[in-house]
């Protein structure tokens, strides 16, 4: 690891002014991404600013909307009675994810905020516009098996990481936000920034902005809520496919519908299209079929990532079913 | 009471204490040093293992005001207000912890390198609570890699451990 200098905030305010927008500063609350990444070469702070004890971590369920603190581990949200009860979808989506150890370390602000687990990225031998702009992208005719078919560009089809961010697309969660100029509130679905030309550019925060927390309605089609991940071996791996769905229906008839993917996507990816067919329709594989197709109808493979379009209608078709079922 | 200043800086090598199993230690350590390395190299407890030292196998597992934590991917200075216990603070030869007692009567290892992450981990899980078939512990211990594939073994030395720990409450 390059030297650095070791900040301790205790405040997010101050956190903030340490921070100062400065190129080389970074925040640091579980470590599960930034000192990984700190070993690997690939992020080089001059400043690390550990936010771990900021009064953060709290999760509120006395609302309408429930908050959860950034700093609130994995492994606290999963175990939360009330969290389990009004959103199933994001209770599996984190115990989906990493490790034991990992899920302890890891914060919802962080999840969040992970970065791609693409080799190339990670790896600086390798050319990599997300890394370092400008650069090219070694993925494209590379060994892209685990690589994005949606929302990708030509300068980049590296997936999205995160199990939890998935579900808070399906269940519509915001982002609260500190910035300069006062806290700000970002629906998940316009958190996140498509590669594009830009790449290395992931979110619509600035450098500085700090996450305080999120928040998500309670509400009978988040109850209904279900998240499946498909991977390679049956724990501590990152998904290739994952779809987070939820149901509100009246007898046979949906009335409302909301589908995400992961592990196909650059973003966590919503499909709304997918979802505005289910409107109304009768639950079944027939519609869940249709509503799957429409999901993957823009996506793109590469040499090696082809099966992931089946297999994500699949899992669409599986999670809708798995819900459909569950009264 | 003095009030805490809302920040404070470290730019250099400098004294920092640290609570490890039970008792207070002090090294001289610059910012960069993980957890793992202040264990290892600084305070001499070598029964934690550096494996891959990049948060996927889990043989730097140690214990964390009560948590598993992956001590590889923590800062040292991240700590100095926690309580640290490593496999030195987990049972002594003349009195093992349960965990430990259930690895050597399942014969839970061959080489050894992984199991004080292994059994870190365990006596945590067992703390916590939540697993209890053979599919909750092997998806629970999934962050601990064992290239001698003991798994089957460690498995059952951590089932035999939860079930004596049931039966105590």
């Amino acid at each position: 690891m390059r030297a650095f200098e070791f900040v301790t905030a205790r405040t997010a305010s101050a956190a903030r002014e340490a921070h100062g927008g400065r190129p080389g500063a970074h925040f640091l609350a579980g470590g599960t991404t930034l000192v990984d990444l700190m070993k690997a070469d690939v992020a080089r702070p001059d400043v690390v600013i550990d936010i771990n004890a900021l009064p953060l971590a709290g999760v509120d369920t006395a609302g309408d909307r429930v908050r959860i603190g950034a700093l609130a581990r994995n492994s606290d949200v999963a175990y939360d009675e009330t969290i389990a009860r009004e959103f199933p979808a994001l209770v599996q989506a984190l115990l989906s994810g990493a490790s034991g150890q990992i899920r302890n370390m890891a914060t919802i602000g962080g999840n969040l905020l992970q970065r791609t687990r693409c080799t190339y990225f990670r790896e600086p031998q390798y050319a990599c516009n997300k890394r370092e702009p400008g650069s090219g992208c070694d993925a494209l005719d590379g060994f892209n098996r685990t690589h994005a078919v949606l929302g990708t560009s030509d300068a980049c089809i590296a997936t999205h990481a995160s199990d939890m961010a998935v579900a808070l697309a399906a269940l519509e969660a915001n982002v609260i936000v500190q910035t300069a100029s006062g806290e700000r509130v970002i629906a998940l679905e316009s958190f996140y920034t498509q590669p594009g030309r830009q790449p290395d550019r992931e979110t619509t925060l600035a450098h500085g902005d700090l996450i305080v927390g999120i928040e998500i309605e309670r509400s009978a089609l988040h109850r209904r809520s279900h998240y499946l991940k498909l991977r390679d071996r049956a724990s501590y791996e990152f998904a290739l496919v994952s779809a987070a769905v939820a149901l509100e229906s009246d007898g046979p008839v949906i009335r409302s519908a909301r589908i995400a993917l992961g592990g196909v996507a650059t973003v966590p990816w919503r499909a709304r299209d997918a979802e505005a067919l289910l409107a109304g329709a009768t639950a079944g594989e027939d519609a869940f079929r249709r509503a799957a197709d429409a999901a993957l109808a823009g996506a793109v493979a590469r040499k090696y990532n082809g099966f992931k379009i089946e297999l994500a209608k699949r899992a669409i078709v599986r999670a809708l079913s798995t819900v459909a079922q569950a009264s | 009471m003095q009030t805490e200043s809302p920040v404070s800086t470290v730019t250099a090598a400098g004294d920092v204490s640290f609570s490890v199993n039970g008792g207070v230690r002090t090294a001289r350590i610059a910012p960069w040093t993980t957890l793992l390395d202040l264990i290892r190299d600084h305070l001499g407890l070598t029964g934690t293992k550096k494996g891959c030292d990049r948060g996927q196998c889990g043989a730097c597992t140690v214990i964390v005001n009560g948590r598993r934590t992956l001590s590889c991917l923590s800062l040292a200075l991240s700590h100095r207000d926690a309580q640290i216990t490593t496999i030195e603070g987990i049972g002594t030869a003349g009195a093992l912890h349960p965990v430990q007692a259930a690895f050597i009567e399942h014969d839970a290892f061959q080489c050894g390198f992984c199991t004080p992450g292994q059994i870190c981990s365990a006596v945590a899980l067992v703390d916590e609570g939540r697993a209890h078939t053979d599919e909750e512990i092997r998806e629970a211990m999934s962050g601990n890699i064992c290239r001698c594939g003991a798994y089957p073994n460690i498995v059952a030395a951590v089932r035999d451990a939860m079930e004596r720990s049931d039966a105590r409450v």
